[in-house]
């Protein structure tokens, strides 16, 4: 019999898969440092996190944090900079830092044997290290230079911009760096952040992999005995505000051949009802190829590389953001398209068809996601950090798996309105 | 630490079993049971080396095509997504590759679906149209709309004179790529994309019995194309110091330079691999800390190479601080280069590079998606057992052998040179 090369091969819809987050295990350290922690996997490597809650919220001059935690590794009042890192990476050792906007992290990704190895030098960051002036010169000077280059780019600015308007300067998420940020910066305002949110700071930690077999008893031994979790962080209040003019275009380089075009509104956080519900929507918007905008905009006009749409990922308030590239001749009829699509998904129940494409991709995607002990353990920081459980994870499936167009028409009419979003060109 | 203290790393062979079909399709199987996922995988042996120099950008505008829809189905994306899978493709200047991840129990789609893109295209003028313009945005946002984003065109029009590996997988220039016609496309397709001319990689949760049947079912029909005999214009040893000076409007200036090396087949790659890593790979590494820590006369600097098939370039690249002048710069440069010709390594620093080199390998052997990649780019080479192979070759190299191949490769009659001014 001929192969019928027309009709697909029949499938396991994804929407049936059995898809768990298996359960982490937890301790806590002498300290109270609580550990979380999923061991598995094939090859003998493990990874690190740990997390401190010393992002820019804490700060109180701007760029405080990022320059700290930047600096963590750049020397300890025992080891040079060079040392520190050569002395990880003649392990094979990826020691990272980096900073967010409500924490910071070390992370370490190593060999599980040399764990024992690099363990009291990670500990070395979180107490002794020293900032010294020549480091902070040489960081200040780069990050100027990485600055003047980054603002030669488009996509760039727009990133800083559209931010700034939906949270506002003054708010974490809504500010960025100028070169005044980085000429300010003394090595007093580095110790001091260090000192109240590192040294004596509050952390957790999450790891994943294979472990050595007295991993608790090292965990206890080099960061179960520092002096952290011993105080309250400080309270903070960064209220929003938003920018009261909604449309926006730049010219930064007149030569440029591309506009970057951002369009967003602010949103909701995970712990409102919607946020499930919002990301299928989007992602029938444009969270994948195969989304109205990415199939409209550039398999159909060619206007772009790529347009993407996606809920940012904040702890108190997100935003739902469009984010594209285009032609600078076309950049107007890419927002007018991307308008038209809002307008279409308010106004036209989607049909089944296309929605349980977009379930079972979802759900695939999700499935590949959890593979892996790193994943898993990924999913869960996410989760806790975020103040969420198992039940945020059950629900989100249970949402992508229930829900009807009329839903989704619902939601695009709730939270697609042209006039609650930011729009922004810059060329 | 005990100077040239030696670790031994657990490292996990990769497990894989080959076979053949009679249309010259070569299918390799790695099974993994702990992933709920499979990697289908086709890699074809089509890379921007072997384009027309008049009609560059091919092999990988050719990318973009193979997702327009195939003679027995209309869209590539959709069926693959109703199964819960993803794709993706990148081309280089040596290959073309594609990829899908999909749950396990759906990976005949997957087989579906690149077989009969093998089989042939729709070859849609539509297709070709759009994908047309896309790739120019995609031109223009990687290589014109950026500061420096034209480098790496300048340079490898400057150290090859003649080799294919003169321009970029995005083309020589815009033009090339808008100028495509589907009678070329139909040409392209049917003298690359044939069974005899790709490699079929399966990895995850399946088994050799399964892949085997599907592959039969579904490749086994399509009809082996005329050899691909490939017959490229070989690079001649370079016999000067070539450099070219470029003033455009970006913040600061940049100092490229580039030295011929060996390609995959050559004695010494595997050592200048590590002298990548000793000038480059990370914040130990020498350039890092002599010249952007010590001296202070870079912001970035970079060491590396490109791992292509062919002899290829390695590269030190870095942006200079304000105010340090091109040959202040280019003279501390070239004194590290002495340095590591004139020499001997430290066993330690040996050790470390080979060290990072053996973590990388085990982290990347940790996802099916990439062991798919590097099964399917050593059969390439000739052998995906060599994959196994690599982690001896990095140990057995010896201080001696680093600074050999140092001073094969650092000759100024071997070095080409970028002088990125700053206008401002």
């Amino acid at each position: 019999m001929a192969l019928d090369r027309i009709k697909a091969p029949l499938i396991k819809d994804a929407v049936d898969f059995d898809i768990q987050l298996k359960p982490y295990q937890h301790f806590t350290l002498d300290n109270g440092v609580e550990v979380y922690s999923y061991e598995g996997g094939a090859e003998e490597v493990m990874m690190m996190d740990l997390v401190f809650f010393a992002g820019n919220c804490y700060e109180e001059k701007n760029w405080v944090a990022a320059a700290t935690n930047f600096l963590l590794k750049n020397g300890t009042h025992q080891k040079t900079a060079f040392e520190l890192n050569d002395h990880f990476e003649f392990y094979g050792t990826y020691v990272n830092r980096t900073c967010y906007n409500e924490t910071a992290t070390i992370n370490l990704h190593t060999l599980s044997k040399h764990f024992e190895a690099l363990l009291p030098v990670v500990s070395e960051l979180v107490t002794e290290s020293n900032f010294s002036e020549e480091e902070l010169k040489i960081y200040q000077q780069n990050q100027l230079q990485r600055l003047t280059l980054n603002l030669k780019k488009s996509d760039f600015i727009a990133n800083r911009l559209i931010d700034e308007y939906l949270f506002g300067i003054a708010h974490p998420y809504g500010t960025y760096s100028t070169e005044a940020s980085f000429k300010n910066l003394t090595r007093d305002d580095l110790v001091q952040f260090y000192d109240r949110f590192y040294k004596h700071g509050k952390a957790v930690v999450f790891m994943a992999g294979k472990f050595p077999k007295n991993m608790q008893s090292l965990m206890n031994k080099y960061i179960g005995a520092l002096p952290l979790n011993q105080k309250a962080l400080p309270s903070y209040e960064h209220p929003i505000i938003s920018a009261a003019t909604k449309k926006y275009s730049i010219v930064n380089d007149a030569s440029s051949v591309q506009g970057s075009i951002r369009m967003a509104r602010r949103f909701p956080n995970r712990h409102h009802p919607d946020f499930p519900g919002t990301q299928v929507l989007n992602n029938v918007l444009g969270g994948f190829f195969g989304s109205r905008l990415m199939r409209n905009i550039r398999e159909d006009k060619g206007y772009t590389y790529g347009i993407h749409s996606y809920l940012q990922n904040h702890v108190q308030e997100c935003a739902w953001m469009i984010s594209t590239d285009a032609g600078k001749d076309v950049c107007g009829a890419t927002i007018e398209e991307v308008y038209k699509e809002m307008a279409i998904l308010r106004n036209e129940k989607m049909d089944e068809a296309e929605l349980k494409l977009v379930k079972n991709y979802m759900l695939g995607a999700l499935l590949g996601d959890l593979d892996g002990p790193f994943q898993i353990m990924n999913r869960w920081k996410t989760y806790l950090l975020n103040d969420l459980d198992i039940a945020y994870f059950n629900k989100t499936i249970e949402t992508v798996r229930a829900i009807q167009p009329a839903d989704l028409q619902a939601l695009a009419n709730q939270y697609l309105q042209p006039e609650d979003f930011y729009e922004l060109v810059v060329y | 630490m005990v100077v040239g203290f030696k670790l031994i790393f657990v490292v996990l062979m990769i497990q894989f079993e080959k076979f053949q079909l009679a249309n010259g399709l070569k299918v390799l199987v790695h099974q993994d049971t702990s992933t709920p996922m499979a990697v289908v995988n086709v890699l074809y042996n089509i890379g921007a080396k072997d384009e027309n120099p008049a009609q560059t950008g091919f092999a990988h505008l050719f990318e973009h095509l193979m997702f327009g829809g195939s003679v027995n189905i209309p869209v590539y994306d959709e069926p693959l997504q109703r199964a819960g899978g993803e794709n993706n493709a990148y081309t280089t200047n040596d290959l073309t590759n594609y990829y899908c991840q999909i749950p396990a129990e759906n990976i005949e789609t997957a087989f579906w679906l690149e077989s009969d893109r093998m089989l042939s295209l729709a070859f849609s003028e539509k297709s070709l149209e759009v994908q047309r313009k896309v790739v120019c945005e995609e031109f223009k946002e990687h290589y014109i709309n950026k500061p420096y984003g034209d480098a790496w065109h300048k340079m490898r029009a400057l150290a090859y004179t003649n080799h294919p590996y003169r321009w970029m997988t995005i083309g020589a220039e815009l033009s090339h790529v808008e100028n495509a016609k589907i009678q070329d496309v139909k040409d392209f397709f049917f003298k690359f994309y044939r069974p005899n001319n790709a490699i079929l990689v399966v990895t995850g949760n399946t088994t050799t019995e399964q892949v085997k049947t599907l592959a039969e079912k579904w490749f086994g029909p399509i009809p082996a194309g005329e050899a691909y005999e490939r017959n490229l214009p070989m690079e001649p040893v370079q016999e000067k110091m070539r450099s070219l000076e470029v003033h455009a409007d970006v913040p600061m200036d940049m100092l490229m330079m580039t030295w011929h090396m060996g390609g995959r087949f050559d004695a010494g790659y595997h050592e200048t691999d590590l002298i990548t890593e000793v000038l480059g790979g990370g914040a130990s590494a020498r350039l890092y800390e002599q010249l952007i820590k010590v001296k202070q006369l870079f912001s970035s600097i970079d060491c590396y190479h490109f791992g292509t098939v062919d002899p290829g370039l390695l590269v030190i690249e870095g942006k200079l601080v304000k105010g340090v002048s091109m040959a202040v710069a280019e003279q501390a440069v070239l004194e590290e280069v002495e340095k590591i010709k004139n020499e001997l390594l430290p066993q330690k620093e040996v050790q470390k590079v080979i060290n990072k080199t053996e973590s990388i390998i085990c982290f990347e052997d940790m996802s099916i998606m990439n062991c798919a990649h590097s099964l399917a780019f050593y059969e390439l080479l000739g052998d995906a057992e060599m994959m196994n192979q690599e982690l001896e070759k990095y140990q057995a190299i010896t201080p001696e052998r680093i600074q050999a191949t140092a001073n094969t490769i650092f000759q100024d009659r071997n070095r080409n040179t970028l002088y990125y001014y700053s206008k401002n």
